[in-house]
């Protein structure tokens, strides 16, 4: 018995979406979609059409490689069920013992920044050049010119947008958001205050 | 208990409590390091190690701690003397802000642990700079003739270089022995330099060589005062003679 003919439609995208994931596997570092937009010589729209379709194709649960929007691009990592055979495998010196004085001044920096090692101390009330120097090594902070005093300002890289999993800063939560109870504290110190002896 | 030799295991310092105080107070160690937190810490867990509370040591280290801190705020915010002239109340004000400020801080710090801790099971390749810069080299227009001018240029057979000036030349013995023979026919003696003067130093060296050959057949004498004093060359039979002149005078 003759079957029909059935004509399989490919999708018109599949040819770029190849190109980007061949893009994709040889950047080490994420790819913004102007810059594959670039290489590609294709328009934005298409593009982003195609990280689409690559977004399904690679997602948790589905491959062992995973396309994420990270740091301000898109990138390729590997899936979370195969993190403990990657950590068997490969280190991770990038965040390996980050010291909470680290984190501390990461979190100036991103918030802050650019902002240079002064007003950072002046923030963390303690000297900052060695876990500033530290940092920078890491590649999670950088230089970003100098302030109107001379001194160096620093800011975080993409890197740290990629170590802590951010879309970008602006994913990060609201500084606000961690003033606690600000105003018992205030209180209880004005009251101290009113105690102390002229 | 003595506060002074309490044992301290700081990022900064580590060594008796003494020996901070007494490099603080030298200024060999920057009190802006010092993580003063972290002395009072190693103090409460040596208090607890303890059944009774030892109430001069508290007070002795509440006095050397709260001048640590005053020391060390006095540090931090040296260039900052609107602080000085605040009121009480001002100045619990500014505290609290900065306190506010710091507390948010640390809780951003916080959410970061946690971020990092969740985020823990991501890998993703690291490398160096992939991208590297385009540099875009646009060049002027430019005339094809002068091009083919400068490549014709390029690829003319260069002249062949000349390698005479390496060459040695070396005159035959003989020319010599004859030179000098002939001049030892005219008279009795002569200044070898007198003879080689104006010749090349290839000329020279076999001239000397010449010379050599007729000391060896014993038809000269060779005289010289001193080192580098000119050689004289006088005929052998000449030399017999005044010999005998001697001998017989």
């Amino acid at each position: 018995m003759e079957r029909p003919l059935r004509l399989i439609q490919a999708n018109p995208l599949d040819s770029l979406a190849r190109t980007i994931e061949a893009l994709l596997v040889v950047a080490s570092q994420p790819l913004t979609v102007d810059a594959l937009v670039e290489a590609c010589a294709d328009e934005a729209e298409r593009v982003e059409t195609a990280l689409g379709l690559l977004g399904e194709r690679y997602r948790e649960g589905r491959s062992g490689i995973v396309l994420e929007q990270v740091a301000g691009g898109w990138a390729f990592r590997a899936s979370r069920e195969a993190a403990e055979a990657c950590g068997r495998l490969f280190e991770r010196p990038v965040e390996r013992n980050l010291s909470h004085a680290a984190l501390e001044t990461l979190a100036v920096v991103a918030y802050l920044g650019p902002c240079s090692r002064p007003e950072i101390a002046r923030w963390r009330g303690v000297a900052v050049d060695s876990v500033v120097a530290g940092l920078v090594e890491r590649g999670l902070i950088a230089e970003a010119g100098r302030g109107d005093l001379g001194a160096v300002r620093y800011r975080v890289t993409p890197l740290f947008e990629r170590v802590f999993g951010l879309e970008s800063l602006a994913a990060l939560p609201r500084l606000d958001d961690f003033g606690g109870d600000a105003e018992q504290l205030r209180g209880r110190l004005e009251t101290l205050a009113e105690r102390r002896p002229a | 208990m003595s506060v002074r030799e309490l044992e301290l295991d700081l990022d900064a310092f580590e060594g008796p409590f003494d020996l901070l105080l007494t490099l603080v107070l030298r200024e060999e160690l920057p009190l802006a390091e010092v993580d003063v937190a972290g002395i009072v810490l190693a103090f409460v867990e040596r208090l607890a190690e303890r059944e009774e509370l030892d109430l001069d040591a508290c007070g002795e280290f509440l006095v050397l701690v709260a001048a640590l801190l005053e020391l060390k705020a006095r540090g931090l915010f040296a260039g900052e003397a609107e602080l000085e002239d605040l009121e009480p109340g001002e100045a619990a004000e500014e505290l609290a802000r900065r306190l506010e400020e710091y507390r948010r801080i640390k809780g951003a710090a916080e959410w970061l642990a946690e971020r990092l801790a969740s985020e823990r099971d991501r890998f993703f390749r690291l490398g160096p700079a992939p991208l590297a810069p385009r540099g875009e080299r646009r060049l002027a227009q430019q005339d094809p003739a002068s091009l083919v001018a400068l490549l014709e240029a390029l690829v003319a057979e260069p002249p062949e270089v000349s390698l005479a000036h390496l060459e040695l030349r070396f005159p035959p013995v003989s020319r010599f022995l004859e030179q000098f023979r002939a001049v030892l026919g005219r008279r009795h003696r002569f200044d070898f330099d007198h003879e080689v003067a104006g010749l090349t130093r290839v000329e020279q060296a076999v001239a000397f060589l010449a010379l050599l050959e007729l000391r060896r057949a014993g038809e000269i004498t060779l005289e010289q005062a001193a080192p580098f004093a000119p050689i004289r060359v006088s005929r052998e039979v000449v030399e017999e003679e005044v010999a005998w002149n001697v001998r017989s005078a």
